[in-house]
């Protein structure tokens, strides 16, 4: 007897349900090796850097010999030789130069500046004998991280160094504590006194150009090439190099900052004013995309209710259009923004890839990017570098994370449901 | 709207503004240059920064070939101030820096650096010379059979080099050709390796040409493997590969004595004693070049000059040294300190 045709679609059901089962398997299964390349990827950089958000300090007793002061001239005094004496006094058993050399070197050669802003604000304090808790040097912090291993396990300590350590810890003068100079601190060579603080303000900086050149202009191009120009050759020329300037190599845009905005504009080299001008360039054809496609989704009903009511044409982009299509040209800009913060590239050429210790104050003085000095403590041959980067990377990660949240929630907070 | 108009034209205007006030002013020196003398540049302009009222100079590594190139562009002041080098200024560069109108260059020589070839601690530690260098990364190399022409190198392994080495495939990993620690280590191991080789030295003298391409091109067949600039990677794949070796300055061997370990050159290990004193084979010279029209232009030059020429900096107990510097011997130090805190130019090359 022939199969009725119920009976034929019901046998071929089985084969139906397992085939959408294995796709959906595959699916979870891709979904799953990304999850896991991004665990692996985030617990590598966590492993590594969490360890630089604490230091080593130490405490020190240091007597501010009056005799070594000169109360007119307080910046230049020799604070470096009070510390010595200090240290001298507390191991008394170190003898020879090159050991008391090495003990010296146990404390950061930030200590000295510490002391010195200590006096200047209290010049009352010269006589006296002061508790402060200095930066370990950064040989010491890595050996007590546990950072060397193997047969060189203290690394480049030296016997009395490390019996130095022992001792401060069983008096309790060595302690761990929460790295806030990695916050409060520019750039420096000693890398417990490195910090992020001039990188972040010069990303800070350049933003606030790229934001206050590239929305502007992204956005009038965008309302223009959607609302206003007529529909042509020249029109879908320009659409046709928009998209392709969106796929550029972002170092041409280096490239192109180098000859015009230095060398002919002689504007200066390494400030964010020229990074914030390249990212512009960088980022204007994702503005001018997203807005496009932000004004589309605005129905044509209301441009045609506008007029309607007797509304010009401007009057209807300007105060119909273009407020709602806003929140996706948010969103599009946020994330455009997010790109221009992790770009190294085009900044290398205009000469922001470069060693700046000082932070800047405003937008023409030399500054670094955060994405740069990740790239520039990355070369750094001190193993306490490592750590620094990886907090570093785990800070810019926050910082697109946020962003990113942030453009998301607009979009999900100001859509609407036509 | 007009609201944003008027940010927007206030913004223009600031840009404007800024970029014609800013013509002729700068208050903090610019500098370029060497990879290899960065570190120790950034040191000194940091202590420079905190001790004294001037801004923190801005330190940028570009290489020393880029270095030359922005510092010979002219004397403006949107040009750099002062470049570092790990090599001395070529005749051309002089020539362009000379065209351009940078007539008063200082030439100042600031100390050592030890090139290594290092492994992994894992691996045994080896004892090379440079005429094993020569043979194991040249293009071409002398005929194994005798006679007195060039091969294409056949050598693979170590062993097939020096019967006293390891038998272990060659892998060097090593500077990419635009770095001045790849021009060093050609012109010190390789070249002093091929000169080992009596007929190869008489060709200097007949034929500068060949001897150089003989001397001075690397192999590529995949034996030397251009590991880029960042060292901190290159320890990272020799620990992950004992096999293979790494070209790269001092400092970084110092950093990383607990993971890597500096072969034997010539029979002298890579130490900072043996760098100094001149018995370690592969180190060469580093200098900066400053500007000399700038000073007084920009605003913190000579006292530079003098953090960086001080003993407390380049001497033998200096923080410099602390960082892999090797020090020049007391005497060149005095010369190179005079002429520098004097501002005496270049006359020629």
């Amino acid at each position: 007897m022939t199969e009725t045709a119920i009976e034929k679609v019901k046998r071929g059901l089985p084969g139906r349900y397992r085939a959408e089962r294995r796709f959906r398997l595959m699916g979870m299964g891709a979904l799953a090796v990304s999850g896991l390349f991004l665990l692996v990827l985030f617990s590598s950089i966590i492993s590594n850097g969490w360890s630089a958000f604490y230091q080593t300090v130490i405490k020190l007793n240091v007597f501010i010999d009056p005799v070594r002061m000169d109360v007119g001239n307080l910046g230049s005094a020799d604070y470096q030789g009070l510390i010595k004496a200090s240290l001298r006094r507390d191991f008394p058993q170190v003898r020879s130069r090159r050991d008391k050399k090495r003990l010296y070197a146990i404390v950061s050669t930030g200590a000295a500046f510490q002391l010195r802003d200590m006096v200047m604000k209290d010049p009352s304090l010269i006589g006296k004998s002061v508790d402060l808790w200095v930066p370990a040097d950064d040989d010491v912090d890595m050996y007590l991280k546990g950072s060397y291993h193997g047969k060189n396990r203290y690394g480049r300590l030296k016997p009395v160094q490390v019996m130095a350590i022992k001792r401060l810890k069983e008096e309790g003068r060595l302690r761990e504590r929460f790295n806030t100079t990695f916050f409060t601190a520019g750039d420096s060579r000693e890398p417990e006194l490195a910090g992020i603080r001039g990188a972040v303000t010069g990303s800070f900086y350049t933003l606030l150009v790229t934001l206050l050149l590239s929305f502007p202009v992204g956005v009038a191009a965008a309302v223009y090439l959607e609302e206003f120009a007529t529909p042509g050759r020249w029109s879908d020329l320009i659409e046709v190099n928009i998209n392709n300037l969106a796929a550029v190599p972002s170092i041409v845009f280096g490239l192109l900052g180098l000859s015009i905005f230095l060398n002919f504009f002689h504007l200066p080299r390494s400030s964010p004013l020229v990074g914030g001008l390249v990212l512009t360039l960088m980022t204007l054809p994702t503005i001018i995309i997203a807005s496009r496609a932000a004004l589309k989704t605005v129905p044509p009903s209301i441009r045609e209710a506008a007029l309607g009511v007797g509304a010009s044409r401007m009057q209807t982009v300007f105060h119909h259009v273009l407020p709602l299509a806003l929140p996706g040209m948010l969103t599009g800009t946020i994330i455009g923004m997010a790109q221009a913060l992790g770009e190294t590239a085009p900044l290398l050429m205009i000469g922001m890839v470069a060693f700046v210790a000082d932070i800047p104050h405003s937008i023409t003085d030399p500054s670094a990017v955060l994405p740069v000095q990740i790239y520039l403590w990355a070369d750094s041959p001190e193993r306490a570098f490592v750590e620094k980067t990886s907090a570093a990377i785990m800070v810019l990660l926050a910082f697109l994370m946020a962003m990113n949240g942030t453009a998301v929630y607009f979009r999900k907070k100001f859509e609407h449901k036509w | 709207m007009r609201k944003m108009g008027a940010v927007f034209i206030t913004f223009v205007i600031m840009l404007a503004w800024t970029a014609w006030s800013f013509a002729g002013r700068r208050d903090y020196i610019s500098i370029v240059g060497s990879s290899t003398v960065y570190p120790f540049a950034t040191v000194v302009a940091e202590t420079f920064g905190k001790t004294t009222h001037f801004k923190t100079p801005k330190v940028e590594s570009t290489g020393s070939g880029g270095g030359f190139k922005l510092f010979c562009q002219g004397a403006d002041l949107d040009t750099p101030d002062i470049t570092d080098a790990s090599r001395r200024i070529k005749k051309s560069e002089f020539d362009m820096c000379r065209r351009n109108g940078v007539t008063d260059i200082v030439e100042v020589k600031i100390g050592y650096d030890g090139i290594v070839v290092a492994n992994s601690v894992k691996a045994p530690h080896l004892r090379l010379t440079r005429r094993d260098l020569f043979l194991a990364l040249a293009k071409q190399v002398p005929d194994p059979g005798g006679a007195h022409r060039v091969v294409p190198n056949p050598y693979h392994t170590w062993k097939q080099v020096d019967p006293s080495l390891p038998n272990e495939k060659i892998e060097v990993l090593g500077p990419p050709p635009t770095s001045g620690t790849r021009d060093a280590f050609v012109e010190l191991a390789m070249e002093g390796g091929a000169n080992t080789f009596p007929w190869i030295r008489s060709l200097k003298k007949t034929d500068k040409h060949r001897y150089k391409v003989i001397c001075q091109t690397i192999r590529e067949d995949g034996a030397y493997i251009e590991a880029g600039e960042n060292d901190n990677l290159i320890v990272q794949k020799l620990e992950a590969s004992p096999h293979r070796l790494g070209i790269f300055g001092f400092s970084f061997l110092d950093q990383n004595c607990d993971m890597i370990q500096g072969s034997y050159i010539d029979g002298v290990e890579p130490t900072f004693e043996a760098i100094a004193d001149g018995s370690y084979p592969i180190s060469r010279p580093l200098f900066f070049y400053v500007k000399k029209q700038h000073v007084g232009m920009v605003p913190g030059i000579p006292e530079y000059i003098n953090e960086f020429t001080s003993e407390k900096a380049w001497g033998d107990d200096g923080y410099l040294s602390d960082r892999g510097l090797i020090p020049m011997p007391e005497r060149e130090r005095k010369k190179y300190r005079h002429d520098a805190m004097n501002l005496v130019p270049m006359k020629s090359l």
